[in-house]
């Protein structure tokens, strides 16, 4: 029997574990977008002083973990695990990361939608009796993925309307047993959806299903409304995702009005930035929620976040094959109160 | 005068496969590949022979053109020596060119270092 | 989403794409590849006027055409070129040559074999092989239809 689960998908925690610290590190595009200030830190040069952009997205990953694990005045030492992935194949800037922090480590590989997949079971550990603390993180650099995803950085391409930008950066959030909140309250993992979108330049089509999906058995599942959420955001649908959703949660019912936004269409100017669809990657949710959402949480801004990344999990010689990308977005619900 | 015939030639080619990629969901890459291609074909057909004469660099410069001089080359092969002739005939046509990108790309490569977009 | 038909939905989501620029890509295509193309023919009348034949005029442009192409590939500039011309930048030879620098610089890391050698023709190579392919079947069937 198990008592922790509520409707078709959904867990409720009884114990809801604290978000106890977070931290973020940005790019120097992200740095010059609107939630600049909300950054810890922004790191002016992508190379961020190492060979390798992969090996600079390590660095970004490294950094977010120690940083956010210093902000909770705890030591590595403290965390029981760590759970975390990213973009690049084999996930390596997370085990490359994770070589140098001697964390008992769980790699993740939910692409976009790693930093609430890893947010969820870290919860479920922690609230399950398995950890007192944890640290959850995922990050993303713009130029491993387009050299992975896409062209090479010199190729003279034009983005499509419909493209999206990488965000560099990575973001780590320090989980724990007890302390005063906010609270992960609820998880709803999602389902794979694939609405049989081919582009690999229109991924905010391609996973606003899944999204939709994920929102409408939350709904169901924990009786909640769109009203009862001060802000409902979802990782990297960008500016076609966030429309595709909006329109069509109406359709079903769901009216998000405006408590709903993505991290996205929030993380960059499309018209002065040139972003296009807006941000993507691990890195998207991650710094606009330990960066931006956690801390007006922390101020009283918003009180209760459904928070939901996305993710599209395809990879480029599958859908060189013809395949479509299967898509999910895992949400968590966190509350300044644990009721 | 040759200056204008070459800009609206290679212009107006560029034109076409600016249409295609706006229109489809094709890549450059496919784009480079097909207009190689058709090169050859309008080239061995002998229709791009009088674009080259109007738009003379105009015609030459764009991909279409490299087709162009391929054909030409095998085809003047072919003629010259028989089977084998149509064999390198092309090759030989656009060597200067493949060779000059090796030399060039390693050396730019070498030289220089990939920069972030902003 | 079990009601989901995927067709239907692939047109509602195609409508919310934002349309590319067409008028304004079309001219600038046009601008920057007529430009590249000039310059092409400035470079072809300067070796005509230093007495060498069409045929060497023809491979001397293409040559210096490629060395401008992988120079302003190297200088990090073709990809802005691009950006803004779009095929205007792609299709001229200096198009080409942008698709052979831009991954031997980007793979320079993985080394000098099987990094920048290995990836210099992940696009041109393509090229190369339904060029020369085509041309040699164009050269057999010259010989069959011999005209």
């Amino acid at each position: 029997m198990a008592l922790k689960r509520i409707g078709n998908q959904t867990i409720k925690l009884l114990n809801p574990p604290t978000i106890l610290s977070n931290y973020s590190i940005v790019g120097p595009k992200e740095g010059q977008g609107p939630l600049k200030d909300y950054f810890d830190l922004i790191i002016e040069d992508d190379l961020w002083g190492q060979e390798s952009f992969e090996k600079a997205e390590c660095k970004f990953q490294e950094e977010a973990i120690r940083s956010a694990v210093d902000n909770a005045e705890l030591s590595l030492k403290d965390m029981d695990f760590l759970i975390a992935g990213d973009l690049l194949n084999q996930i390596v800037a997370t085990g490359y990361s994770a070589r140098e922090l001697a964390i008992p480590f769980f790699g993740l590989y939910g692409a976009c939608s790693t930093m609430t997949e890893s947010l969820s079971l870290g919860a479920m550990l922690v609230e399950g009796g398995f950890a007192d603390k944890l640290v959850c993180a995922t990050s993303s650099h713009f130029s491993t993925a387009e050299r992975q995803f896409r062209f090479p950085l010199e190729y003279a391409a034009q983005r499509t309307f419909s493209a999206k930008w990488t965000v560099t950066g990575a973001g780590a959030t320090v989980l724990s047993s007890y302390g005063s909140g906010p609270y992960i309250t609820h998880v709803t993992p999602g389902r794979i959806i694939d609405p049989g979108i081919t582009d690999a330049a229109n991924m905010g089509a391609a996973m606003a299903p899944a999204a939709m999906d994920t929102l409408i058995n939350h709904f169901q599942d924990t009786g909640f409304k769109p009203s009862d959420y001060d802000l409902i955001i979802t990782g990297d649908l960008g500016i076609v995702g966030k429309s595709i959703v909006m329109d069509m949660m109406k359709e079903k019912g769901y009216d998000l009005g405006s408590v709903y936004t993505d991290c996205g269409v929030e993380i960059f100017n499309p018209r002065a930035q040139d972003t296009h669809a807006g941000g993507s990657g691990c890195a998207c949710s991650a710094v606009v929620l330990n960066g931006y959402v956690l801390k007006e949480m922390k101020k009283g801004k918003f009180k209760r976040v459904l928070f939901m990344s996305t993710g599209a999990l395809h990879s480029p010689i599958i859908t060189q094959q013809g395949e479509s990308i299967p898509s999910i977005g895992h949400a968590i619900t966190i509350d300044i109160n644990n009721e | 005068m040759d200056y204008i015939k070459a800009f609206i030639v290679g212009g107006g080619i560029c034109v076409i496969a600016q249409v295609i990629l706006d229109r489809t969901k094709l890549t450059p890459g496919h784009i480079l590949v097909s207009f190689v291609t058709l090169g050859v074909v309008l080239g061995a057909l002998g229709i791009y022979e009088p674009l080259v004469e109007f738009g003379g660099a105009g015609a030459k410069t764009p991909i279409l053109g490299f087709g162009y001089a391929l054909a030409k080359g095998a085809i003047k092969g072919a003629k010259a020596d028989g089977f084998l002739g149509a064999f390198s005939g092309g090759l030989e046509a656009g060597a200067g060119g493949i060779a000059a990108a090796i030399i060039f790309g390693y050396t730019m490569a070498v030289i220089f270092n990939p920069k972030t977009k902003d | 989403m079990e009601n989901l038909n995927n067709n239907e939905y692939q047109k509602f989501a195609d409508k919310k794409v934002p349309k590319p620029t067409y008028l304004k890509n079309v001219i600038l295509a046009f601008l920057v590849g007529g430009a590249i193309c000039t310059i092409a023919q400035g470079v072809t009348n300067f070796l005509e006027s230093q007495g060498y034949n069409e045929d060497l005029c023809g491979m001397g442009t293409s040559i210096v055409m490629i060395f401008i192409g992988s120079l302003l590939t190297g200088l990090g500039v073709y990809d802005k070129i691009g950006k803004v011309g779009g095929a205007g930048a792609a299709v001229p030879i200096t198009g080409f040559a942008n698709s052979i620098v831009a991954p031997a610089m980007e793979f320079k890391r993985e080394g000098f074999i099987f990094g920048v050698a290995a990836k210099m023709f992940i696009i041109a190579g393509p090229v190369l092989v339904y060029g020369i392919g085509s041309s040699i079947i164009a050269g057999l069937l010259s010989i069959l239809f011999k005209g």
